[in-house]
């Protein structure tokens, strides 16, 4: 976890500190649904590319992330789930049972 | 093309040789009721509206299934995920007069049994929410990542594997609730952000936020799978 810094992230931390209109790793976390979204206003959308295009270390945890809404979407749509026009009869027995009495 | 496959439009060149992170999939928007047109719908609408007996029965059958995945999605547990449909057809019957045509009979429906399993969720003593720390990234004095991404060497075809699906939705329900309903309500059943806060009582921003950590952790704890471990 301590590892020495290499030269690249050295001078890419330079980078990010130094450079106008660069913003950090962290700070482009804040960034990251709104991105996605599309939603997030024109210059910061260039700021995030911009570090994107920088920052390998960014651009995988991207990637990453994204695999995880994919993961966590397709995970949800379980292929082997019954077919979801399936209804239990005793559940559609025990709602018209209710609204009788509801009614 | 399955959605999957899908893509956004690059807005950068490959520069580190990785292509563009994946797309994630098209958020799965509820689908218009599948099979059944409008003036059907109309129709079903207006013999509910008078009470005709057959019509309850109509609109169980039609959206029942999938209302019924809805809730079991969000309660975890047969017995009250019947429950939430139940009221949810219930509230449906009682407030008919309401539904404005609008929005479509299933999304209507979709979102009382969304708010259905809301409450249940709530009702539910649960345990005292978890910290998530843990699972967020951490970053150095210059604000850079410290423990970087590996490279992901895994294609989405290991979803077919459903010891990888079912690891997946155990993750999701180790997240405490508060972040697991984000994820589910935003990513999984396809609300946007004000509408997510409208159902979960939360602003924007907070829902934003929830949603993002609520991500990270998932992410960090799928790292197995992601990389093509074993789950
Ligand atoms: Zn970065």
């Amino acid at each position: 976890m301590k590892a020495e810094k290499t030269v690249f992230k050295k001078l890419s931390a330079l980078a990010m500190r130094t450079m106008p209109l660069m913003v950090t790793c962290q700070e482009l976390e804040g960034f990251m649904v709104d991105y996605l979204d599309g939603t997030l206003p024109r210059a910061q959308r260039r700021k995030f590319d911009l570090h994107l295009r920088l920052c390998p270390d960014c651009w995988r945890y991207l990637e990453a992330y994204q695999r995880t809404i994919s993961l966590s979407q397709a995970a949800c749509r379980d292929p082997d789930a019954p077919v979801p026009a399936d209804v239990p009869e005793e559940l559609v027995k025990a709602i018209l049972a209710a609204r009788e009495k509801d009614a | 093309m399955p959605a999957a496959a899908r893509r956004l439009q690059p807005p950068l060149p490959n520069t580190w040789g990785l292509g563009y992170p994946r797309c994630m999939d098209a958020v799965p928007k509820q689908p218009p009721p599948g099979g059944e047109d409008l003036a059907d719908e109309r129709q079903l609408v207006a013999r509910l509206r008078v009470g005709d007996g057959a019509s309850y029965e109509q609109l169980v059958r039609t959206y029942g299934g999938r209302l019924l995945a809805v809730a079991r999605r969000l309660v975890r547990n047969e017995e009250d995920a019947r429950d939430c449909v139940q009221e949810a057809f219930l509230q449906a019957f009682r407030n008919i007069e309401k539904f404005e045509q609008r929005a479509s009979l299933g999304s209507w429906l979709h979102r009382i049994v969304v708010n259905a399993a809301l409450m249940k969720l709530r009702a539910r003593a649960r345990r005292p929410e978890a910290s998530i720390e843990d699972l967020l990234p951490q970053f150095d004095a210059d604000g850079q990542r410290i423990e970087p991404e590996a490279e992901l060497a895994v294609s989405l075809e290991l979803l077919e594997r459903r010891e990888v699906r079912e690891a997946v939705r155990r993750a999701i329900d180790q997240l405490p609730d508060g972040y697991r309903n984000v994820l589910l309500i935003r990513d999984i059943e396809g609300y946007d952000t004000a509408e997510t806060a409208a159902l979960l009582g939360l602003t924007p921003g907070a829902v934003k936020t929830r949603l993002h950590r609520a991500r990270t952790a998932l992410k960090s704890l799928l790292a197995p799978v992601i990389r093509g471990g074993k789950p």
